[in-house]
């Protein structure tokens, strides 16, 4: 089974860029034919995805497994370096889930101006770059598979968006490429300062900076925050978010929220935390504060959106919060959490977008006030939205509910060098964003799901419940989201001995 | 001193110098073929110039891994020379492809158009191995000269022609004071051996005249390569020369100019580096922003790769900001990341050219606005163009990602980090001008909706070079390895 350990993750990443590859060279014409070559690579990446679960060593799960290493760029020292460890292997799985279910999504829907051979490839590429993000385990490596993603969701926001699709599309592409040049320079200054010179993760935590000069450590970290905040988003560098997502297509709202939107956590911990945990433990409290921030802000946002796709984004924000205060308590309860939290959100509003996606397309609008009883023209439909909605709003025994629970125990007991009392503010701060969340669904789903349908729409019209091509979309996330709310271990298992190795590093 | 005895006879490494002969050979072949092709076959001079190429080429890979120094040392072939020597030619046979489609439709003269041509490259040829001042200087002018008067082809169009007046008059203003700081270089160090150079100037380093003569030769390359403040010739000769020349002058022309200045900063000028470095971070500055901020508000196609192109040279004059013959491992990054750059951008640039030939064949315009929805018109050529814009922008899944990458690794290298933040925030700026012509071929609705037909040999050009960028983005130590191996 050797080679199988060498090429399941490379496969699980490559085989959608070969995917899109193909996809270029087709002819056009046949519609179906497209699709299926496209959904056909998208299943293989997961079928490599299984079969790394497969061949993974659950109760070793704090070790780096099923790594390649090889060499690449020899004249700077940068290695293919790939491997997975209980951090990365609930992340990797999903972006294969989601990605192919978006695939069979797209069997259904795909918007203006069509042209599936065009989506499914630029789909299938943002699908290797994110894989990889998850992967790598080589700063230059990592660096790529970041910038890789930037083209096809610049071309997914902007060829099939919405109305304002150009704007969000290159406010998105600069923004994000803005960030990850910082990110770019904080790599850049931890290779030239390592010895020997390396742009591997594990070599780099092994050699540890606390030799180096304490601005070293906390400029080169804040050059690798502003990258990863700016991708999470993190408050104040959020104002991209709201409108790439109000103006992709439903498919690139998924991806974009439930998995491109990890990458910069999943940065936080992989990289700043190890390399940098001198800098974490001082840079903390900032992060801490900046998430509360986020995480009410984003609520009080959401009470003032009347489209459904804004709203949702906004909830991102918050959530997102969420995710970067169990980062800031450097606790292994906190960062348990946080990893959680961004398995939760992307299953969860990946979930939320295909729904505002699939509502846009039976009512053509998104704009709550007009909308209205839906629980009576598509009761199917109602009560997946009631039962999203509910997830996110943190309902116990719903994937939602833990990622915050834990959060917010990791900010009642932080890491010790950390405030004890900020944290404990913070944490009251985050109780507050909670119940603000659960205000604004709440009073979404009443004005969306109940009360009587609008004249309008009374007709029924070009209105149907739930199509079984948005079943097989679906499901899967219906069904996880229930089974991670009610065994949390599901996940919380795989990533506790990473995250014990990781807290090893940062010496507590 | 005896004269007879002071004038020896060098003894010549044929083997090193057959690129060099088989190309001027190729010329001397294509302008007697000319004379005596009727005018309805006068086309066959575009195959047999690509034939010598492919020769060049061949003697370029006999000599791979060879390191040959020949008449006295005015001529060293190494695997620097090689490299660029392989570059021209490279560009030599897309420029071909570009100008046979426009050439052969009966305006021009196509005989003489490619020995011009190829007397051009042959500068660029001579010029990689160069390493003598008399050597390069002529070799720079062969690359110039042939240049003008490809510029003015087009007799009948005054644009043309006030291009290459424009160009021979900066030209002959650049040489002349190049001329006159390397003069003064002979007068001080007595020698124009660049070896010999460098060992006199060690001597007398603090010599207030030697820094001047630098400064007059380096402001004599600024010309060449289109730094500013001294670029103002490029948009317009672009411009108004026929569209393959522009973008020959904007790659091998300018690859050649940097080719020199690197010989001669590497190999000659080192030692008072200290003076002259400074200059150069203020010249790079200028060109990268300058040149991006104007870039923003183009109309026209030639005119934004211009400007884009002056950018380019921008993030090529960080590398020369960064030698330090006292670091001789940072010194060697600088050196490897400005020829990863210019061999990357020499392909993209050409690209990006070939593109807009190929879209200016079918509707005859260059305006952006033209461009409008392109991708339906025909989405081959708007994905090819999109895909050098890309790789111009310098982000995935394009080579030009490693271009740039590899100098900010120098800059950072080199603790200089306020030149990395510069080019940072350039790139930015830049991403936006060539994600502006993405976005109206792909986000924008089309304004007429015939398809456009690229010929065939541009087509297959495109795709080569699109498919090379890819590969050196997955793969980039087929050209980091060579640029490693590559030592002045």
């Amino acid at each position: 089974m050797n080679w199988v350990d060498d090429w399941a993750l490379s496969l699980g990443t490559f085989l959608p860029a070969v995917g899109a590859a193909v996809l270029m060279f087709m002819p056009s014409g046949s519609e179906k034919l497209v699709k299926a070559v496209g959904t056909l690579f998208a299943f293989l990446a997961l079928v490599a995805g299984v079969v790394v679960l497969a061949r993974f060593d659950f109760s070793n799960a704090g070790a780096l497994q099923l790594q390649v290493n090889e060499s690449w760029i020899p004249q700077i020292n940068a290695r293919y370096h790939i491997g997975i460890d209980g951090i990365s292997l609930p992340l990797f799985v999903l972006s294969l889930l989601v990605s192919f279910l978006c695939t069979i999504y797209m069997w259904w829907h795909i918007p203006e101006p069509g042209k599936p051979k065009a989506f499914f490839a630029f789909v299938l590429l943002l699908e290797t770059g994110m894989t990889g993000c998850f992967v790598a385990l080589d700063l230059i490596l990592f660096f790529i598979f970041w910038e890789l993603v930037l083209v096809p969701m610049y071309f997914m926001i902007g060829i099939w968006g919405g109305p304002r699709r150009a704007y969000a599309a290159v406010k998105f592409f600069l923004y994000t490429l803005f960030g990850s040049l910082f990110m770019l320079l904080g790599f850049l200054a931890l290779y030239f300062t390592s010895d020997p010179r390396t742009f591997d993760m594990i070599e780099l935590t092994r050699q540890g900076f606390s030799g180096s000069s304490d601005l070293f450590q906390n400029l080169v970290f804040l050059g690798l925050f502003l990258g990863f905040a700016i991708k999470v988003p993190m408050w104040p560098f959020h104002t991209w978010l709201p409108d790439a997502h109000t103006e992709a297509p439903t498919v690139g709202s998924v991806l974009l929220a439930a998995i491109m939107l990890k990458m910069g956590t999943y940065g936080f911990i992989r990289i700043s935390l190890p390399i940098l945990p001198d800098a974490a433990v001082t840079f903390a409290p900032m992060i801490g504060i900046l998430a509360v921030i986020a995480i009410i802000y984003g609520a009080l946002c959401c009470l003032a959106q009347t489209d459904l796709k804004r709203m949702i984004a906004f909830s991102s924000v918050g959530h997102m919060g969420f995710v970067m205060l169990g980062i800031a308590t450097l606790t292994d309860i906190g960062i348990n959490g946080a990893i959680f939290g961004m398995v939760a959100h992307g299953l969860i509003t990946g979930m939320l977008f295909f729904l505002a996606g699939s509502m846009h397309e039976r009512f053509h609008t998104r704009d709550i006030p007009a909308l209205g009883g839906i629980l009576q023209q598509m009761p199917k439909f109602g009560s997946l939205l009631v039962y999203s909605a509910i997830a996110s709003l943190g309902l116990p025994g719903l994937a939602g509910f833990w990622g915050e629970m834990l959060a917010l125990l990791g900010a009642y007991n932080p890491h010790p060098e950390l405030n004890e009392t900020l944290f404990r503010v913070l944490m009251v701060g985050g109780g507050i964003g909670t119940v603000l969340t659960a205000g604004y669904f709440m009073w979404m789903l009443q004005r969306v799901i109940l009360g009587k349908v609008p004249d309008k729409f009374a007709s029924g019209h070009g209105i149907f419940d739930v199509v079984r091509l948005e079943w097989y979309a679906w499901a899967p996330l219906l069904v996880l989201i229930i089974a991670a709310g009610l065994y949390p271990k599901l996940v919380l298992g795989v990533t506790d001995g990473a995250v014990q190795t990781l807290l090893g590093a940062l010496g507590s | 001193m005896d004269l007879a005895q002071a004038i020896v006879q060098p003894g010549v490494d044929w083997h090193a110098l057959s690129p060099d002969i088989v190309l001027a050979a190729a010329a001397c072949v294509v302008l007697i073929a000319d004379l005596f092709l009727p005018e309805e076959s006068k086309w066959l001079a575009m195959p047999l110039s690509a034939a010598g190429i492919l020769g060049t080429l061949a003697a370029v890979v006999s000599l791979a891994g060879e390191h040959r120094t020949t008449l006295g040392g005015a001529v060293e072939v190494d695997t620097f020379a090689l490299l660029f020597k392989g570059l021209f030619c490279v560009i030599g046979l897309i420029v071909l492809a570009m100008s046979f489609g426009y050439f052969s439709s009966g305006r021009y003269y196509q005989g003489e158009y490619y020995f011009l041509m190829l007397c051009s490259l042959l500068g660029g040829v001579v010029i990689s191995s160069a390493r003598d001042l008399v050597t390069l200087f002529i070799a720079l002018e062969l690359i110039s000269i042939p240049a003008i008067i490809m510029t003015a082809l087009r007799k009948a169009d005054v644009k043309s022609n006030e291009a290459a007046l424009k160009f021979f008059l900066f030209s002959v203003l650049s040489t002349a004071v190049m001329l006159y700081g390397m003069s003064l270089v002979y007068g001080i160090t007595g020698s124009t051996k660049l070896n010999e150079i460098r060992g006199a100037i060690a001597t007398s380093a603090d010599e207030p005249l030697v820094v001047l003569s630098v400064i007059f030769v380096v402001i004599g390359f600024a010309f060449k390569i289109s730094a500013v403040p001294f670029h103002f010739w490029a948009p317009d000769t672009y411009e108004g020369a026929p569209s393959p020349v522009a973008a020959f002058l904007s790659t091998a022309s300018k690859i050649g100019g940097f080719v020199g200045l690197l010989v001669l900063m590497f190999r000659a000028f080192p030692e008072v580096a200290d003076t002259w470095r400074p200059a150069f971070a203020v010249l790079a500055t200028l060109t990268m922003t300058v040149a991006n901020l104007i870039a923003l508000r183009q109309q026209h196609i030639i005119r934004l790769l211009a400007y884009s192109g002056i950018a380019q040279s921008g993030y090529v004059l960080v590398t020369l900001a960064l030698i330090d013959p006292s670091r001789p491992e940072a010194n060697a990054q600088a050196l490897e990341s400005a020829i990863v750059y210019l061999a990357i951008y020499g392909i993209m640039d050409l690209g990006a050219f070939a593109a807009a030939v190929a879209f200016a064949r079918k509707t005859g315009t260059y305006f952006i606005s033209d461009y409008s929805g392109l991708w339906s018109r025909s989405p081959v050529l708007a994905t090819l163009m999109a895909g050098f814009l890309l790789s111009l922008a310098g982000t995935p899944p394009m080579a030009g990602a490693w271009a740039k990458l590899f100098v900010f690794a120098a800059a950072i290298n080199s603790e200089v980090y306020w030149l990395a933040a510069v080019m940072g925030v350039n790139a930015v700026i830049a991403a936006w001008y060539y994600l502006a012509v993405v976005k109206r071929m792909f986000l924008d609705a089309p304004e007429a909706e015939d398809p456009i037909e690229v010929p065939y040999l541009l087509r297959a050009t495109m795709g080569v070079a699109a498919l090379a960028l890819l590969a050196v983005f997955i793969y980039p130590a087929f050209i980091t390895s060579l640029a490693d191996k590559s030592l002045l």
